[in-house]
């Protein structure tokens, strides 16, 4: 068991997502950053959709009952192993009593802990993601014990990696989404001519952002809707749909981001700037 | 059965949407789901393809490859011309039962005073009707129904609720419809229904598919304290018709 000592700001368990129910309105959910979670799950030689802990903002402590490897990947968080600093995108060795801790946010908004063979947290329709009313709890609380399996010896194939820095990259990668076309001169120019900011409404169901477009008056039936998806508001808002987002809409959707912009944008907070640009369809 | 002009459009590098006339239709979403039904079987066989429809569109997401836009949307429409003839999978009327008491029905007096019809007038239409369901999303389980009488029109609330009660049935627009789970909204509240629909415990979690017709009945709200507990202990069976295509 892992237990967690103390919870952070916000902490989920979370695999690649859950698929083949969008046409019953279930969000996909998974990790907000794909790449850190396929990172880290590579490094520990794992499936691709082993569960991990998504650790928002402000990070927990844990202790671990049982001998394992671990990867921390995404946000920096100053994590401490028993009081010695230890980095990501490493493989570390973890013995039963040891204990993890984080400390100050230093890059990025969201880090994962990945361990062999992943969390063994009860699946829903498929995935371990946890998903308000989709699954019995939507994050970690205090003293939570989550289950994986005892793991004494694993070498490695590569046991360390440098990532090239995506936190200070502002750039999100778009495709046109399916209304792109109703957009006149003035709104392009603004969606791509300049920054926007991360409004306060942001998590994983949506990222809103502060500053706003000229708006509009059309009205299209429901359809639906993806992660990623940049939706316009009546009153020129763009908001931009993640993880949890619902999987069906009435905004039009003039923007797609691209998987790794969808990483790219996981890792903003509150005030953080971001840009668009078109790629070729 | 006729065929629609359709509009199909890239949305983003994994998926495509197809859409038909602007319309919310009856005959159009019996062709959207004939063709989900051709592309299911015979199509999209490799994995990795969900399909969603909703009102006027069919939104086809590759979630394990990009999707070459080009050349799919070309095999799209061969597909079109070929689905005709394709059997549709069996379809339900769901009856679903309503206690449209005041405890639940929370804006009915107030519904009741802008639209100009007594409580029993209300129900009375509300029951009348047999809804079409256009699209499942918003919540999982959520139904978007067609076909609500102009009578019971009615513009959603200025001010959403933070809080609507699991079960409520409400009015807003031309829609009426169940709030899965507990969630903020701003529809007119008029009744409380005690079957869940949507449960993610079972394999099968949602009880209604697009397509599928709803209609809902009165009752007592000794009725629904009943129909309640036979839901948690799991002994409810919900009234089921088939509907001949």
């Amino acid at each position: 068991m892992l237990k967690l000592l103390k919870s952070g700001f916000y902490t989920s368990v979370q695999d690649r997502g859950r698929f083949g129910y969008r046409d019953k309105g279930v969000p996909v959910s998974g990790a907000m950053d794909n790449y850190a979670l396929e990172t880290a799950n590579r490094l520990l030689e794992n499936d691709e959709n082993a569960a991990v802990l998504e650790i928002t903002m402000t990070g927990p402590t844990f202790e671990f009952e049982e001998n394992t490897f671990i990867v921390l990947t995404g946000a920096s968080m100053s994590v401490t192993l028993n009081n010695q600093p230890i980095t990501n995108y490493k493989v570390h060795k973890i013995v039963s009593g040891d204990i993890l801790s984080y400390g100050r946010l230093e890059n990025g908004f969201r880090s994962y802990l990945a361990i062999k063979d992943g969390f063994k947290t009860e699946k829903v329709l498929g995935s371990r993601s946890h998903t308000k009313s989709i699954t019995d709890s939507t994050y970690l609380k205090d003293r939570s014990e989550i289950s994986y399996e005892p793991c004494d010896a694993f070498v490695p194939k590569i046991s360390e990696i440098k990532i090239n820095a995506y936190f200070d990259e502002t750039v999100l990668e778009v495709a046109k989404g399916p209304e792109f076309g109703m957009l006149e001169n003035r709104q392009l120019e603004k969606v791509f001519g300049g920054d926007f900011s991360v409004a306060k409404e942001n998590n994983r169901m949506a990222y809103q952002l502060k500053e706003t477009i000229d708006g509009h008056d059309k009205s299209m039936l429901t359809s639906a809707t993806l992660p990623g998806t940049v939706q316009l508001t009546p009153v020129g808002k763009l908001i931009i749909l993640m993880k949890d987002g619902q999987t069906t809409g009435g905004y039009p959707r003039i923007l797609q981001l691209t998987d790794d912009a969808i990483s790219i944008l996981a890792q903003k907070k509150l005030g953080d700037i971001v840009s668009f640009k078109l790629i070729a369809p | 059965m006729k065929s629609y002009p359709l509009s199909i459009r890239p949305y983003g590098i994994r998926a495509v949407l197809v859409e038909w006339p602007n319309e919310v239709d009856e005959e159009i979403l019996e062709d959207i789901l004939q063709f989900y039904q051709y592309l299911k079987y015979h199509c999209l066989k490799k994995t990795g393809w969900e399909m969603i429809p909703a009102y006027n569109s069919l939104t086809l997401v590759q979630n394990n490859n990009l999707v070459d836009f080009k050349t799919f949307s070309t095999k799209l429409k061969k597909w079109y011309g070929e689905k005709s003839g394709t059997v549709p999978e069996q379809r339900y009327l769901w009856r679903l039962p309503v206690c449209y008491d005041l405890d639940f029905g929370i804006d009915l007096e107030d519904v009741s005073k802008k639209l100009r019809l007594s409580v029993p007038e209300i129900i009375e239409q509300h029951t009348a009707h047999v809804y079409r369901v256009y699209g499942i999303g918003f919540l999982p389980g959520f139904m978007y129904l067609g076909g609500l009488s102009e009578s019971l029109e009615i513009p959603r609330k200025a001010t959403p609720r933070l809080k609507v009660a699991k079960g409520a049935v409400g009015l807003a627009g031309k829609q009426t419809g169940i709030y899965p789970q507990e969630s903020p909204g701003g529809w007119n509240i008029i009744g409380n229904c005690p079957v869940s629909i949507f449960n993610a415990k079972e394999e099968g979690p949602c009880l209604v598919s697009v397509g599928d017709q709803i209609q809902f009945y009165s009752i007592s709200r000794a009725e629904y304290d009943l129909h309640k507990i036979e839901g948690e202990v799991g002994i409810y069976k919900v009234e089921k018709l088939e509907i001949d295509a």
